[in-house]
């Protein structure tokens, strides 16, 4: 895939994982995200990185449909959101949650099979199984009784992502995972990451350390109110594409942004 | 319940022995119906109130119950139009559910079309929706048919009013509610701690929302008649934030819950069965909070007497490694290990010392002669560890945080206490198993 492949919506691949078509989206209708237009291809560890307010969370919150779209088209596997849902799991940042709620790790780990389990159902013995599997896999299985808030912020990283792991989805979607976590944890997430992508998993992460992104990650999607670049990591991730980035925003998207917010709350 | 007793009597004659145990056993018919109709109320309030706290909606629920006034009289308003007595009390409860119900939407309204904040948006609901229940109310004893006078009672609630099909439909309710919270119990889990998770999995996060603030409603409105619609908000807070002082489950927590607010409601109605003319809700409710500071007291999940007593244990444990420390090295300069050179090292007070270092004597790591301690085979185990563990510390500090070695002596200090063995073992991977025989920085030169 080489830089902006796809200006023209048709050249979308019916293999992508997940297809974006000139989404736009607009929080109290000032756009924070423009014409992104992207195929985010199976099978790859895919980053999405920008400076801050570029729109790395809200593009993954569209794609879910937990934010809404002022236009565009998302298909994941070439089938809507909605149709594909269970095949999708979901790691939000840390802090858009209260650790000191009562429940313990494998409590919160167990969430990830509800939606298996379905509607006023009790969690069975066999989904307790599964959930301390992927626990296992994030090296907290001693932590399972350990109350939530008793965790370091690391621990707590790793079971949401142990609760995502749980769900046995095809795409994983990220926010920021790396955020602020020990070395141990940051070692525990990379290792689950080559893991899903060996067994052909698509995983898509906000990321903020542009250190590690060559390290960790096969794509790169370069995101600043829209898209910058996208394509593989030795492709698209050089100096002058991170200086378009990162270079301030667009003065004047940003500009007519405001002014659209402005005008359209007049009415 | 107070019958024979006349507003002017201020008497009060302590109840009998055999009085207390009548009412204790449910013995009177009148009190037997009021008690067990509040205990229900309290295992529902109990119930639901413990998932409306994870929620965050405590105070939305307030604002909920004041909003049923207008709903009382407006009911009443209706039935008396459509020429029924206007008593029904079934009737009267649908008004309220209806009325809550709109208060909740007003506030979700108010939050979503203007820039005001959760907080103004109950408090405008809550008072004004009161004030217009309060208006209506003087309207409604001012019609020429149908009698008002006792729907004042639904303010602060009048449970000697309750009757044995109010505590059987209070009961029969209870018990609905307690299926369906245990029923959702999971989705409701999910919605409470971690609703954009839940909403990316597809559950319908507004729905369950909406039939949880529907269960706070009926609970407001079971409790009208008992506790009165000023209070309600109480019987379905104040027993779920006690639970969370002593378990840290959901299950347990439901539990705990409804067992406070089923014994408020147990204790409460003996009360004010026993009192002459202390009326019912109040007491309850002041029953419940009772609880709570009990709970806060001395629950064990982070109650006062155990978070004191956690720091008490480690400040004891703090002041033991000092002293083990300061006699280590004084012993090591080859001084005489006498009661003021220990004092001296830090500049403790003496009584300080005295009391520590008799510590040290119960527990067999030193002996005394005469003015002379020294440390036993035990007691130098001991010292040689917290040591080592000091000095692991501050050479880590020296060698890889870059600080001063002067300085290192205090941030030792206050970490070499915490340091666990799996810390211990970090810090020997980095350093070497050296024992460590000499201080890295000079001795008695404190930061």
């Amino acid at each position: 895939m080489t830089q902006r492949a796809s200006q023209l919506g048709s050249e979308h691949s019916p293999h992508a994982a997940v297809s974006v078509h000139d989404l736009t989206v607009a929080y109290h209708r000032k756009p924070v995200l423009w014409d992104v237009d992207l195929d985010i291809p199976s099978g790859k560890l895919v980053a999405i990185v920008g400076p801050n307010g570029a729109g790395k969370s809200t593009l993954i919150k569209a794609v879910m449909e937990l934010v809404p779209k002022a236009s565009g088209l998302i298909s994941i596997y070439g089938k809507q959101f909605r149709k594909q849902r269970h095949r999708v799991a979901y790691v939000p940042q840390r802090e858009s949650v209260d650790w000191d709620f009562p429940i313990d790790a494998i409590g919160v780990v167990s969430m990830g099979r509800y939606r298996k389990i379905g509607w006023c159902r009790p969690v069975r013995s066999q989904d307790k199984r599964l959930a301390m599997d992927a626990l296992k896999r994030v090296g907290m299985e001693e932590y399972a009784d350990r109350q939530i808030s008793q965790l370091s912020g690391g621990q707590q990283q790793r079971v949401f992502l142990a609760r995502a792991l749980a769900q046995d989805a095809d795409i994983y979607f990220m926010d920021e995972p790396f955020a602020s976590v020990d070395a141990a944890t940051e070692r525990a997430i990379v290792h689950v990451l080559r893991d899903l992508r060996s067994s052909g998993k698509t995983v898509i992460v906000v990321h903020h350390d542009l250190q590690t992104v060559s390290d960790y990650f096969d794509h790169v999607i370069m995101l600043n109110m829209r898209v910058v670049a996208h394509g593989t990591v030795e492709e698209v991730f050089t100096n002058e594409n991170l200086r378009k980035t990162y270079g301030g925003r667009l003065t004047l998207l940003d500009e007519a942004a405001g002014l659209l917010a402005r005008q359209s709350s007049k009415v | 319940m107070n019958a024979g007793h006349s507003i002017s009597d201020v008497s009060f004659v302590f109840p009998t022995a055999e009085q207390i145990w009548r009412v204790l056993v449910l013995e009177e018919y009148n009190t037997r119906v009021v008690i067990l109709g509040v205990m229900a109320l309290g295992i529902a309030a109990g119930i639901v109130g413990t998932f409306l706290l994870l929620r965050k909606r405590a105070l939305t629920a307030d604002a909920l119950s004041h909003a049923t006034l207008p709903g009382i009289t407006v009911a009443f308003m209706v039935m008396v139009g459509l020429g029924m007595q206007g008593k029904s009390m079934f009737g009267l409860m649908v008004g309220a559910f209806i009325f809550g119900c709109v208060g909740v939407l007003l506030i979700l309204g108010i939050r979503r079309t203007t820039i005001l904040k959760d907080d103004a948006a109950i408090g405008i609901v809550l008072s004004v929706l009161f004030g217009l229940g309060l208006c209506l109310l003087r309207l409604a004893t001012e019609m020429p048919t149908g009698n008002a006078a006792g729907l004042n009672g639904f303010i602060f609630g009048k449970a000697s009013s309750m009757v044995a099909g109010d505590t059987k439909a209070i009961s029969i309710v209870a018990i609905c509610i307690g299926v369906i919270v245990l029923t959702l119990r999971k989705e409701f889990t999910a919605l409470c701690f971690d609703e954009k998770f839940g909403a990316a999995q597809g559950w319908p996060i507004l729905r369950l929302d909406i039939v949880l603030m529907s269960l706070v409603a009926i609970v407001t409105v079971i409790a009208l008649q008992s506790v009165g619609l000023v209070l309600a908000v109480a019987m379905l807070i104040v027993p779920a934030a006690s639970a969370r002082y002593w378990c840290t489950k959901i299950g347990s927590l439901l539990l705990v819950s409804a067992l406070i607010g089923c014994l408020g409601g147990w204790l409460g109605g003996v009360v004010s069965a026993l009192v002459p003319r202390m009326p019912t809700g109040p007491v309850i409710v002041l029953v419940c909070g009772g609880w709570f500071v009990f709970s806060f007291i001395f629950g064990p999940v982070n109650g006062i007497v155990v978070r004191l007593w956690k720091v008490w244990r480690l400040n004891r444990r703090v002041a033991m490694q000092h002293i083990l420390r300061a006699m280590f090295e004084v012993s090591s300069e080859d001084t005489l290990c006498n009661f003021e050179s220990i004092a001296n090292t830090r500049s403790w007070p003496q009584t300080q010392v005295k009391r520590l270092l008799s510590r040290l004597e119960r527990h067999r790591f030193a002996t005394r002669k005469g003015n002379c301690w020294s440390l036993t085979a035990l007691g130098m185990a001991e010292a040689k560890r917290v040591v080592r563990n000091h000095r692991l510390w501050e050479t880590y500090l020296i060698n890889f945080a870059d600080i001063a070695p002067n300085h290192v002596d205090r941030d030792a200090d206050m970490i070499e206490h915490v340091l666990g063995t799996s810390m211990v073992e970090k810090l020997e991977a980095l350093l070497g198993n050296d024992p460590i025989t000499t201080s890295p920085h000079p001795l008695g030169e404190r930061g």
